[in-house]
């Protein structure tokens, strides 16, 4: 449903997206997860035909996104980063002219307005003007302003920042709920909006990327090895020894009060290493899975994985 | 052409959910009422000294003695009052990011230019409009001559649709209002003052300089007289401002 091949966008000297190639199977939601200057936005701005990049191809619902960027428009709800509101409309005004310019037919406007009002959960806010609603129902607004002309697929650009907890968990549902219908490609520079929301991901860094995939995809190939992490009453570099000990253990490193043990992929030593940190009383506190994904992104966050 | 409808709508609508459009038909009236008020009684005054005499009494001119004056002063107005109107058309979307929703829209940049220029043209309408409800007095006491006046709204429609070319081409250079109007009224006043410095000139120069500026044309018109090249002088200086504008958008996106 989307597709881009070898994707570079250069702003003058600055090089924002180098060689970017993924590709977004219809139906599902997928993540553009990236820090902050990652590229993200740039590559959903040419996506939506905001700007045109400077070489590679994408496609959006099989139309070129350079050659036929009035059918990619009306194939496409775009929710930017910064959402496009007029504060002098009201929300039902607003969301009526938006039908208007994405071209749905005058005879169906008004059915579309009261469906995204309805699937947005705008009901009580319709009438007020968009300057006097709260952040996080001006961000519904904008995602209700995507699905307007009921496109194939969705780009939303960080759809939950600036919300607080409740409003982000709102939010997340309302996408989620959207699974099935459309092809959803959204950016964020949290993880657990990744693996709560997405099937999928796309890992850029500094215009390039990183890794691409299912998330079951991802966590496969990235863990060669398995683990855990260990927080015990005291842990140290004897309690580490300990564990080293065990048959079957391969890396154990100490990180802050928790000790990492890792094993090569097939065994399960769960068992094992609780049953140590009893014996020998060392006040076991917590033990947890090593989450493949988490140590992948702060990798690359942290500049220590090249592609 | 329905895009180009619904972006007029929206800006008409825009301007009359802010106080600009109130504010700028309320002082442009106000000026305008208060011109055509001293003008008549001028006029009232002068006519009751002549009709003392038949011969004078003969060529008392209602036209030439207040709605001559009365359109010059209106046209000045409007350098003032276009930039107001003009400013945000464009500059806001940028400054509030609302341009990337028209621009992800399936909308050209010439349709996004043409429904805000249209919009802008209705506001100068309900403005020009509401001033000849005045004359309304004048023809309905007096007998004007109804041609030159027609020539004469023609003519300042024109006027004002050009500076709303040029404000729309200052509006689509940056996303600070103010700065749009400065440069714009700026811009018209240069315009107004070549007709001062082409009376300086002499040979082609000042035949040349004349012909750029504003008043030469716009005086034909005053005078009843309509003239294809004073038409085609304001459409093309329009048509130029509109380029411009589309060109800076599109260059923008290009970048």
């Amino acid at each position: 449903m989307i597709e881009v091949q070898e994707l570079t966008k250069k702003y003058g000297e600055l090089v924002a997206v180098r060689d970017l190639t993924f590709k977004v199977e219809a139906g599902r939601i997928w993540g553009l997860l990236g820090p902050n200057a990652a590229g993200k936005t740039t590559t959903m701005r040419v996506l939506t035909g905001y700007l045109p990049a400077t070489s590679g191809r994408a496609t959006v619902a099989g139309f070129d996104v350079f050659d036929k960027p009035d059918d990619v428009k009306r194939a496409i709800g775009y929710l930017p980063e910064v959402v496009p509101l007029y504060q002098d409309m009201t929300v039902s005004g607003y969301l009526g002219f938006v039908a208007e310019i994405k071209q749905v037919p005058k005879s169906r406007r008004k059915a579309a307005v009261a469906r995204v009002i309805e699937s947005a959960g705008l009901k009580d806010v319709s009438r007020r003007l968009i300057r006097n609603i709260s952040r996080g129902f001006k961000q519904r607004v904008g995602i209700a302003q995507a699905m307007i002309h009921d496109p194939e697929v969705l780009v939303l650009d960080e759809p939950t920042i600036g919300l607080d907890p409740a409003q982000i968990r709102e939010i997340r549902e309302l996408i989620r709920g959207l699974r099935g219908e459309h092809t959803i490609l959204l950016s964020t520079h949290i993880l657990p909006e990744v693996t709560q929301v997405c099937d999928g991901v796309v890992i850029i860094n500094e215009g390039r990327l990183m890794a691409s995939g299912s998330l079951e995809e991802l966590a496969a190939s990235f863990e060669k090895t398995d683990g855990v992490l260990v927080r015990l009453r005291r842990g140290g570099a004897e309690e580490a020894a300990l564990f080293r000990g065990l048959t079957g253990v391969g890396k154990v490193a100490v990180e802050g009060d928790e000790i990492r043990i890792e094993w090569s992929r097939g065994r399960d030593l769960h068992d094992d290493i609780a049953r140590l940190a009893l014996d020998k009383g060392l006040g076991l506190k917590e033990m947890r899975p090593v989450a493949g994904i988490e140590d992948l992104y702060m990798k690359i966050v942290s500049g220590g994985l090249q592609q | 052409m329905t895009n180009i409808w619904s972006l007029m709508k929206k800006e008409i609508r825009a301007y009359f959910g802010s106080p600009i459009a109130y504010i700028v038909i309320f002082s442009f009236l106000l000026l305008a009422g208060y011109f055509f008020y001293n003008l008549v009684m001028y006029f009232n005054a002068q006519a009751m000294e002549m009709a003392q005499n038949p011969y004078y009494a003969q060529q008392i001119n209602i036209h030439e003695r207040v709605f001559l004056p009365m359109f010059g002063n209106l046209s000045i107005i409007l350098i003032f009052v276009i930039p107001l109107l003009t400013m945000r058309l464009l500059a806001e979307e940028k400054k509030n990011g609302t341009d990337e929703l028209l621009y992800t829209s399936p909308l050209s940049v010439s349709q996004i230019i043409l429904g805000k220029y249209l919009a802008a043209l209705v506001m100068l309408a309900i403005m020009l409009g509401l001033t000849a409800l005045l004359s309304v007095f004048a023809f309905s006491l007096g007998n004007p001559e109804l041609g030159p006046w027609l020539t004469g709204y023609l003519g300042l429609f024109l006027m004002g649709a050009t500076f709303i070319a040029i404000g729309l081409f200052f509006s689509s250079l940056t996303e600070n209002q103010i700065v749009a109007a400065v440069l714009t009224l700026m811009t018209l006043l240069l315009f107004l003052l070549l007709n001062w410095v082409s009376s300086l000139g002499s040979g082609s120069w000042r035949s040349v300089v004349s012909y750029l500026s504003f008043s030469d044309h716009f005086e034909d018109m005053l005078r009843g007289i309509l003239d294809t090249k004073d038409i085609a002088y304001f459409l093309s200086f329009s048509l130029f401002g509109l380029f411009l504008a589309h060109s800076v958008l599109q260059s923008r996106r290009w970048r």
